[in-house]
């Protein structure tokens, strides 16, 4: 059976897994956005805060991402088998590359414009949602991006703890030695990273200021 | 030792008589006794320093790179807070200002502008008319009037982006953004300095004109003497953070101190005549 005739016969349980695979990215992306954005404009104003939040977050990208999985099984409430434990890695693992871009795109804003903005009589809020925020937008997108693609492929390998997606095909046809099978759930990943990068990048580009 | 005493006044002086005091000057803003500092650093960046500011003046504090120039533009509208004594504007400590309210009354104009990049032309100029909640026609007809003051023309630039002008043209927006809620008191710290030699002079000779015809109160911080006599109508030359000079432009040459000295040999030419 050649990978080809696979695919078009498991089409729509490709397809199921495909969608499978976008919802567990799409609600890890999210939690992690609501989460690493504001704590990166928390930090702004509070070093020691941020030395260790940027930390921990470092930790939890250093994590090989099987072991990851791993450790959270035993955990209880947020553990177990099933895509909820899937979830919790992956939020873990993107959170760096945003909480990082967001702090980045916030404190690299050009001194003389948060100096004019101060002088002219803005309020701190006014300053963070009117100039920090809209300047730094780019830069966080960027990060959300980064995020996005490490999700989309860290993803892959939940299947090895039952939360489903592509992952699937490829741990089944790894133990069936079928390249068909492997393939099967690699292309639409591997596809599906980069329809991601390349939309995420348009709209980024479309909201860089300059 | 022996001291004057000052002369006893006759007691009969007519009721309705000004006080003297304001019959000589109208401080809009004064210093009285500041000194600020900042830790880590043992002598202060200004220093027990005393001086008012009249209304309608432009006074420029000329001084080396850390004389404290800076730091004194800062304190008036209480971006800094003096370490001991007061900062006075229109009669009122600026630690009794509502640091907002004050600033929004102060004009404030930097080096390289700091335009919001992010913001058209008009939106930059309209920012504080904006905060201050005006409506949008008034906004509007304000911009439009004030990117003619500054000699751009309204329907060319105001929708433009800051990245879009050339470095003279976004000075320009800068000094009327300050404008906006059309303050009585401008400070500008270094506005030209980042322009090219022509059009640095272009914009300082359109400037004091510009600043004859408003009648504001300016405080113009430089370290280029050339541009202090061109625009000031007294200087005050600051070294460590303490007035060493203080004088009307035509007199300020004559005076005998090092630091004027300094100065003044900056105008000479490389061939020892004066430029």
């Amino acid at each position: 059976m050649t990978p080809w005739t696979f695919m078009v016969t498991h089409r729509s349980e490709i397809w199921s897994a495909t969608l499978d695979h976008v919802a567990l990215v799409l609600i890890a992306m999210s939690i992690a956005i609501v989460i690493a954005v504001p704590l990166g404009m928390f930090i702004v104003q509070r070093p020691a805060l941020r030395t260790f939040s940027l930390g921990l977050a470092s930790v939890f990208q250093t994590i090989p991402s099987l072991a990851l999985f791993g450790f959270l099984i035993p955990i209880p409430f947020i553990g177990g088998i099933g895509p909820r434990t899937a979830i919790v890695a992956l939020v873990l693992y993107a959170l760096l590359p945003i909480l990082r871009n967001t702090y980045v795109g916030l404190t690299s804003i050009d001194p003389a414009v948060l100096e004019a903005a101060e002088a002219m009589g803005m309020t701190n809020t006014q300053i963070l949602t009117g100039v920090r925020l809209p300047l730094a937008l780019g830069i966080i997108l960027a990060g959300i991006r980064t995020a996005t693609v490490i999700t989309i492929g860290v993803a892959t390998i939940a299947a090895a703890i039952g939360a489903g997606g592509l992952g699937t095909f490829i741990f089944r046809g790894v133990a069936m030695v079928s390249d068909g099978v492997i393939l099967a759930g690699a292309i639409p990943a591997a596809l599906l990273a980069i329809l991601a990068d390349l939309l995420l990048a348009l709209i980024e580009r479309r909201l860089r200021v300059q | 030792m022996h001291y004057d005493r000052p002369p006893i006044r006759p007691v009969n002086r007519p009721r309705d008589e000004a006080p003297i005091s304001s019959a000589i000057a109208d401080p809009i803003i004064e210093f009285r006794g500041v000194t600020y500092s900042v830790k880590g650093r043992s002598a202060p960046l200004i220093a027990e320093l005393s001086m008012s500011v009249n209304s309608g003046e432009t006074l420029v504090l000329l001084g080396r790179s850390g004389s404290g120039k800076t730091t004194l533009l800062r304190l008036i509208n209480r971006m800094l807070i003096p370490s001991a004594g007061q900062v006075v504007v229109k009669g009122k400590s600026t630690m009794e200002w509502d640091a907002i309210r004050l600033r929004r009354h102060i004009g404030y104009v930097i080096q390289e502008a700091g335009l919001f990049p992010h913001f058209t032309v008009a939106e930059n100029v309209g920012l504080v008319p904006k905060l201050d909640k005006w409506d949008s026609a008034r906004i509007a007809k304000r911009t439009d009037e004030l990117l003619r003051i500054v000699g751009l023309e309204p329907k060319e630039f105001a929708q433009r982006r800051p990245a879009q002008l050339s470095g003279g043209q976004r000075q320009r927006v800068g000094v009327a953004r300050a404008l906006g809620a059309d303050p009585s008191i401008l400070l500008m710290d270094e506005p030209f300095g980042a322009l090219d030699p022509v059009t640095r002079s272009e914009l300082q000779h359109e400037f004091s004109e510009l600043a004859c015809r408003l009648g504001k109160t300016i405080v113009f911080v430089t370290h280029d003497l050339r541009e202090a006599l061109l625009l000031a109508s007294r200087i005050v030359l600051l070294q460590n953070g303490r007035i060493v000079a203080s004088a009307k432009p035509q007199d300020f040459l004559r005076i005998e101190h090092a630091e004027v000295k300094a100065f003044s040999d900056t105008l000479q030419t490389v061939a020892g005549e004066p430029a």
